[in-house]
């Protein structure tokens, strides 16, 4: 008996979302004529907060590396954008790229301090990064030393143009980080980071490197971390190290994940748009806007464990063609 | 009974391990031939499991060696004893939840040493789930697998990093009296296909009738190894494993 398999990506679902999220995309790419400037600030504010989100979901929720550190890579790039497009007077969009991949080249050797720690430890580590990070960037002069510095590079550009253009950045870059999140999830690394996922100790025995693809994958993020910083940076006109570094981005990263469904591609977006939502709309409530959000993290987590999207999808299915499917093609009987 | 080559394939001398007061490996010494299958009995605590986890990297040792191909492993983590050819099951199994039966193999079969393609990992992954009988499965989230099928899974998952040396833990156990013929079955195959095994079992009837050889361990320290029949006759085996009123092919 002879059964043949084919094995495929993604679900029938799959194949309609690329046209959905192309017509997305294009939709919001010409939204700049007829939007005001308020709302395009808007949604810059929640483009950067999904790439924070996706960034330290493939981090914590796949690599299994809880790090409350990640600023350390926002400050980065942030500082590193606006060096590069005023100090060296570079165009402030290649100043971007080139943030993203300075944040990425400091995680690496980076790595190897804080993956001598481990759990709880790790997490701490990261934190003490980033505060030591901050406190040599205070006492350079050049990057305007512990009350911060401004980007000049838009001053001579009008504010509609400018903002238009810092929309059209961000777009762009959360475009290629979800893109690149989905290839990610798609290759031989997202598979070992699956596997690292549901079980480390089986991942290993069964051939997974853990150790070299955790490093892949904070390599990876850190330069996704220093895009979104480097938006900030454009969006605010200044950074200032007290905000960029604050440990803060780690709660909110927490927060958006935890509540959107940890270790799934979809949960971070949902979470980061709601999280969005909720301190657009509740901001000026003060203290009874932190008592919401902790009493709805703590409803999501004892009702919901899995998050939003884990209640959704129910695990049945994904909006992106990760997921493998084994099905029958032809079965002779015989032999 | 397949036969097997005199070449020693691992070669484990004087390893030492323990859990603060309990010792659980005391100066363990023995070679496994290449193709050789060779069975692990003891009572519970003994050490058994402990051992494997030296062998694959799972604990570090305390002292003592492990030397796999004329090379050492005592450095190399887990990952790289697997990319040298020795996989293992484990005795309480452990799925990636949320990954359906067939990526889970896959993980096995796109990991191992040797270099495959995906269409070739592909191909490995379902010939190794077909063969651990798991072909209803293929898109099953494996932690909603029965304890059985786990079991099933662990044996499709190591077949499919394609080991040298293949280590089980309690893999029969649990299974009814017509799966258990099954499962003798494709670890027989697999022997005779070169495969060298290393199996703890306390099936005692089943494992003696696939391995050529037999240890019996307690308290950490190697008590008889040699040819099954012997080992069962041994008195110090019978006192510490066995119990007095032990028959082969009967029920311990």
């Amino acid at each position: 008996m002879t059964k043949l398999y084919a094995v495929t990506r993604g679900s029938k679902l799959n194949k309609v979302l690329p046209v959905i999220f192309t017509a997305l995309i294009l939709a919001l790419a010409v939204l700049p004529k007829f939007l005001a400037i308020p709302y395009q600030v808007k949604l810059v504010q929640a483009f950067i907060l999904i790439i924070l989100a996706t960034m330290w979901n493939l981090l914590a929720g796949f690599g299994g590396l809880v790090s409350i550190g990640q600023q350390a890579f926002i400050g980065i790039g942030a500082y590193a954008l606006v060096y590069l497009a005023d100090v060296q007077g570079l165009n402030p969009f290649l100043a971007l790229a080139l943030a993203a991949a300075i944040s990425g080249i400091f995680a690496f050797p980076l790595s190897f301090l804080v993956f001598r720690l481990s759990g709880g430890y790790f997490a701490i580590g990261t934190w003490v990064i980033a505060e030591i990070i901050k406190l040599f960037v205070v006492q350079v002069k050049t990057l305007g030393g512990g009350s911060g510095i401004s980007l000049a590079a838009f001053s001579g550009m009008g504010r509609e143009t400018r903002i238009a253009a810092i929309y059209w950045s961000a777009l762009a870059a959360i475009f290629l980080t979800l893109l690149s999140t989905i290839l990610l999830m798609r290759s031989k690394l997202g598979l070992a980071l699956t596997a690292i996922r549901d079980d480390q100790t089986a991942a290993g025995v069964l051939g997974v490197n853990v150790l070299r693809n955790r490093r892949a994958v904070f390599v990876l993020v850190s330069v996704g971390f220093g895009l979104a910083g480097g938006l900030i940076a454009m969006s605010n006109l200044r950074v200032q190290p007290d905000d960029i570094f604050s440990v803060n981005y780690s709660a909110i990263m927490i927060f958006m994940v935890v509540i959107g469904g940890l270790g799934t591609i979809e949960g971070p977006i949902f979470g980061a748009i709601l999280y969005y939502f909720l301190q657009d709309r509740l901001k000026d409530y003060g203290t009874w806007y932190l008592i919401i959000l902790g009493l709805l993290g703590i409803a999501i987590v004892s009702l919901a464990p899995e998050g939003l999207w884990g209640w959704i999808s129910r695990n049945k299915f994904s909006l992106f063609a990760t997921k493998y499917r084994v099905s029958q093609t032809s079965k002779e009987e015989g032999a | 009974m397949a036969t097997h080559s005199n070449e020693n394939l691992l070669s484990i001398s004087q390893i030492h391990k323990r859990f603060g007061r309990v010792v659980v490996a005391d100066g363990i010494t023995f070679d496994v031939k290449k193709g050789e299958a060779l069975g692990i009995v003891g009572p519970n605590g003994a050490g058994k499991s402990t051992l494997l986890n030296l062998i694959n990297g799972n604990e570090p040792l305390d002292s003592g060696d492990i030397i796999f191909q004329n090379e050492s492993l005592n450095s190399l983590a887990p990952a790289e004893r697997n990319h040298k050819g020795i996989a293992r099951t484990f005795q309480i199994p452990k799925p990636f939840a949320d990954m359906t039966v067939f990526e889970n193999v896959l993980v096995g079969s796109t990991f191992q040493g040797k270099r495959v393609n995906h269409k070739q990992a592909s191909e490995i992954a379902l010939e190794s789930i077909s063969r651990a009988g798991l072909e209803a499965f293929f898109n099953t989230p494996a932690g909603k697998l029965r304890l059985l099928d786990r079991k099933r899974l662990e044996l499709a998952r190591a077949l499919a990093c394609q080991p040298q040396v293949l280590l089980l833990d309690e893999i029969a156990g649990g299974l009814t009296d017509s799966e258990l013929p099954i499962l003798l079955e494709i670890i027989r195959e697999l022997n005779a296909s070169g495969v060298t095994i290393i199996w703890i079992e306390h099936i005692v009837h089943a494992l003696v009738s696939v391995v050529h050889r037999l240890m019996c361990i307690a308290g950490g320290e190697l008590i008889a190894i040699g040819k099954p029949e012997e080992v069962l006759e041994n008195s110090k085996v019978i006192e510490l494993y066995l119990g007095s009123d032990f028959e082969v092919g009967g029920v311990a």
